[in-house]
């Protein structure tokens, strides 16, 4: 798994990239805090088109950093899930509480 | 049922194995003739059980955890995931959505996840004793497969 971002007149974009599990979460969720402290973001995609695995562990993901946004007052959403992942946030319901958007068509 | 193919497969309860229980899984489905979306559910729901293993049932050791998978007649996919640890006081509880004694990094969603994936979902636990997870996924035959 590997983190990349930029930041861009207040939006901060997260691209996870590889397989997201358990044995990645820490350091994902590590990084993220990281990232979402030194830019303090308005807003926050999370780019998920190079992702090509996840299980329950990138819903923690996603959800913790839908509650660390609404601190920040800020918005946030996944952008371009690939197929697996779609299936798992499609599955879990997360999508009820941070939108999808598939921009890339 | 008797099983036409399976493997056994024993490890330690270390987070590095979950890449490799879930490719191993999708390898021996492959006989099967998956499409991609099949075997990403099958690798999202082995990754989900032996995860389970890895973090709840041995929290702060090291134990085994053992995956069997079959092939059943009719396509049927069988993946046992079983573990000697903790156990699982209320397996009704625990397999509610969002119900989850992991905190921040566990998002409660793994049986569920499990469930949906897959036609059936069979958990059986004892505490102090350890957790046996069975799930049931049918691979059906495409049309134009030989
Ligand atoms: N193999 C296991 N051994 C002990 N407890 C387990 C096991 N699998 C699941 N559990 C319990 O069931 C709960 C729900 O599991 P799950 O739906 O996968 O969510 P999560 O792993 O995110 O907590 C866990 O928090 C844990 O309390
Ligand atoms: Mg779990």
């Amino acid at each position: 798994m590997n983190i990349s971002a930029s930041f861009q007149a207040g939006r901060l974009t997260v691209c996870l990239s590889g397989e997201l599990d358990h044995h990645e979460a820490r350091r994902a969720l590590c990084e993220l805090d990281e990232l979402l402290d030194e830019y303090l973001p308005r807003d926050c995609a999370l780019d998920l088109s190079g992702l090509s695995f996840m299980d329950s562990s990138g819903v923690a993901l996603i959800v913790r950093l839908q509650r660390r946004m609404r601190e920040l007052g800020g918005r946030v959403w996944v952008e371009n899930p690939a197929r697996q992942p779609r299936r798992v946030i499609d599955a879990s319901g997360v999508d009820r509480l941070v939108p999808v958007a598939m921009t890339k068509l | 049922m008797k099983a036409e193919n399976y493997i056994k497969l024993d490890f330690p309860s270390r987070s590095s194995n979950e890449a490799f229980a879930r490719t191993a899984a999708a390898a021996f489905a492959a006989q099967l003739d998956p499409t991609l979306e099949e075997l990403g559910d099958i690798k999202t729901a082995v990754s989900e059980a032996v995860t389970n293993c890895i973090v709840h049932a041995y929290p702060d050791a090291i134990g085994r955890v053992h995956m069997r998978l079959r092939i059943l007649p009719g396509g049927m996919l069988e993946i046992l995931v079983r573990d000697w640890g903790k156990g699982i006081e209320d397996v009704e509880k625990a397999m509610e959505p969002l119900y989850t004694t992991g905190g921040e990094e566990r998002s409660g969603m793994g049986f569920t996840i499990m469930a949906s994936f897959m036609d059936k979902l069979k958990v059986r636990s004892r505490p102090g004793r350890g957790t046996a997870v069975v799930l049931r996924r049918t691979i059906h035959p495409r049309p134009g497969r030989v």
